[in-house]
């Protein structure tokens, strides 16, 4: 019983870091992405410079991201992730470790960066205080909003592909 | 590195003068004021002093002093206090106050709305002041009390009191002069982010009850005052031994209430000359912002406001990453953004001024004290643009975006 309300007590304390046990506190991760911002898109894109645009979040709700793709279409492998978000400093912090993890090591895949899921991300921040995760923690649904426009503009030349190949 | 704190209506340092008055109540004058012998004599003696000096720097009589545990209690004791002793000839009773109170108040009226209460939730202007007509026309001859704060905490606004506390005199004497015997409504201001900057004299402002505390005006955390007019009937929130006329019971705080009158008498000496010399700062400051970034724009009146207050939305960025960007530069201040609030619901006064919510996640407040000089402000204004067009590289939003 008195575990219990131990337990609730401490579920309560949302702003606790899950991994650190620290209160409104940053990891040295979470500082250094977001002094130092990962795979930041600086300028303005030309066209021809990505495949997809997507966007996660609004600005009224305080946190707002946009990403940036180019695929390998061969291998479909992540050739490039750029992005830019208005929010705060879990936002940025968790963007920018999204955007490492999908592009380190010659890239992921694209349907391996979509199994990237929050908790992943968090693991790699060494934690966020636990009621920023579900504000900020958008990289996943920004990624998975430009994949799904990367295979949205792709699908009329797929098309027309089989249908040449028909022809 | 030398910090630069400029979140003084968040909280003040206690001021030297004010430990020293404080320092003789820990160890050698530590008595229980109830108590009858000579320690108890001696603390007695202190707590009446401070209760002679507070009152006499708002105009009032000693025994309109209540001494509290600090701001929000006070809050607290006024509203339930009033609505407690009300009695059941007031069936539905009816409680003004505004949207931009600070939260011991509001939600202290959204707790006794649950209880059946009315309220009323006055709008504020662009500039974030309170029009008196708005007061006039909520009147109801069932309102047992209007709650108006003086200055505001987030965007200094200060409000019109005397003229709302007008209308109210005169509202109650046309229901007295109808039949009606009861002394209501009520008026009172919840005046700590006042108490350091602006006329403090209680008939000059006609309230009925009034809140301050001692942590914004350099004194001791933790304590505050009611003022209450005489004739006034109040219910204690706190039961027990009965201290302070049975409406705040509990031994009293004796060093920190030294320590509040101490801090209070300074601030009061000190208001006209310290004003003075922070609106010229403030100015700079605000002006400085407006004038180099683009896309900023200044929350509440620019001249009916508190001497330290500057608060600007600086759109496309996000106020806790400013905050903390500043913080890396040495610098505290604070911000309206949802993100580092514990609700997650962005500043309730910057969105009553009728601005979209990015209004209130890019807002930044700066608040000066009296150890802010020119050097500081010139420090702020040459970093701040560099914080800005870091963070507007990082924004998703266009700043030519609507926001």
């Amino acid at each position: 019983m008195r575990k219990k309300t131990v337990k609730k007590f401490k579920k309560d304390i949302n702003v606790v870091n899950q991994i650190t046990g620290e209160g409104w506190v940053y990891s040295d991760t979470v500082k250094k992405h977001f002094f130092y911002p990962k795979n930041l898109l600086l300028k303005d894109p030309e066209p021809g410079d990505f495949d997809a645009e997507g966007t996660a979040g609004s600005p009224a709700c305080g946190d707002m991201m946009r990403m940036w793709i180019k695929i390998d279409p061969k291998t479909e492998r992540i050739k490039k992730l750029k992005w830019r978000t208005f929010g705060c400093a879990s936002a940025i912090a968790s963007t920018s470790m999204f955007s490492e993890m999908a592009t380190e090591k010659g890239g992921m895949t694209v349907n391996e960066a979509l199994k990237i899921r929050p908790q992943d991300i968090l693991k790699r921040l060494g934690g966020l205080p636990e009621r920023k995760i579900h504000c900020s923690v958008l990289a996943d649904q920004a990624f998975r909003k430009t994949v799904d426009n990367y295979f949205r503009a792709r699908l009329p030349v797929r098309q027309k592909i089989r249908k040449t190949k028909a022809g | 590195m030398k910090r630069i704190y400029l979140d003084h209506s968040a909280t003040t340092y206690l001021d030297k003068r004010v430990r020293r008055v404080m320092d003789s109540f820990w160890e050698e004058n530590f008595g229980n004021p109830s108590s009858l012998y000579k320690e108890g004599r001696k603390a007695k003696k202190a707590l009446d002093k401070a209760r002679a000096d507070i009152a006499s720097l708002i105009g009032s009589r000693s025994d309109e002093i209540i001494f509290t545990g600090g701001g929000t209690e006070s809050d607290n004791l006024a509203i339930f206090g009033v609505v407690k002793a009300l009695g059941s000839r007031t069936p539905k009773p009816h409680i003004i106050t505004t949207k931009i109170e600070h939260h011991a108040v509001l939600n202290a009226v959204k707790n006794l709305e649950k209880e059946g209460f009315e309220a009323t939730y006055l709008n504020v202007d662009g500039n974030g002041l309170v029009d008196p007509a708005d007061v006039k026309q909520a009147l109801r001859p069932e309102t047992a009390l209007v709650s108006v704060m003086y200055a505001n905490n987030e965007i200094g606004a200060i409000q019109p009191i005397s003229e709302i506390s007008k209308i109210i005199e005169k509202y109650r004497k046309d229901k007295l002069e109808s039949g009606i015997k009861e002394k209501t409504p009520l008026f009172h201001t919840d005046a700590c982010q006042a108490a350091g900057y602006l006329e403090m004299d209680v008939r000059k402002l006609g309230v009925d009850l009034m809140t301050v505390n001692g942590s914004k005006i350099y004194g001791p955390k933790g304590i505050g005052f009611l003022y209450v007019k005489s004739g006034v009937k109040l219910k204690p929130i706190i039961y027990g031994g009965g201290q302070e006329k049975d409406l705040r019971s509990g031994t009293e705080n004796v060093p920190a209430i030294a320590g509040l009158a101490k801090s209070f008498k300074i601030a009061q000496k000190e208001k006209k000359k310290e004003s003075a010399r922070l609106i010229k700062l403030r100015d700079k400051l605000a002006q400085g912002i407006l004038k180099t970034i683009p896309k900023t724009v200044l929350n509440g009146h620019p001249k009916k406001r508190l001497p330290n207050n500057v608060n600007v939305s600086i759109l496309g960025i996000e106020g806790e990453s400013a905050v903390l960007y500043l913080d890396a530069y040495g610098v505290s201040a604070s911000t309206g953004s949802a993100c580092t609030s514990l609700r997650l619901e962005p500043s309730h006064v910057i969105s009553a001024l009728g601005r979209p919510s990015e209004y209130s996640h890019s807002s930044l407040r700066f608040t000066l004290g009296r150890k802010t000089g020119e050097k500081e402000i010139n420090y702020i204004l040459r970093i701040l643009p560099e914080v800005v067009k870091i963070l507007r590289k990082i924004s998703s939003l266009k700043t030519s975006d609507e926001v």
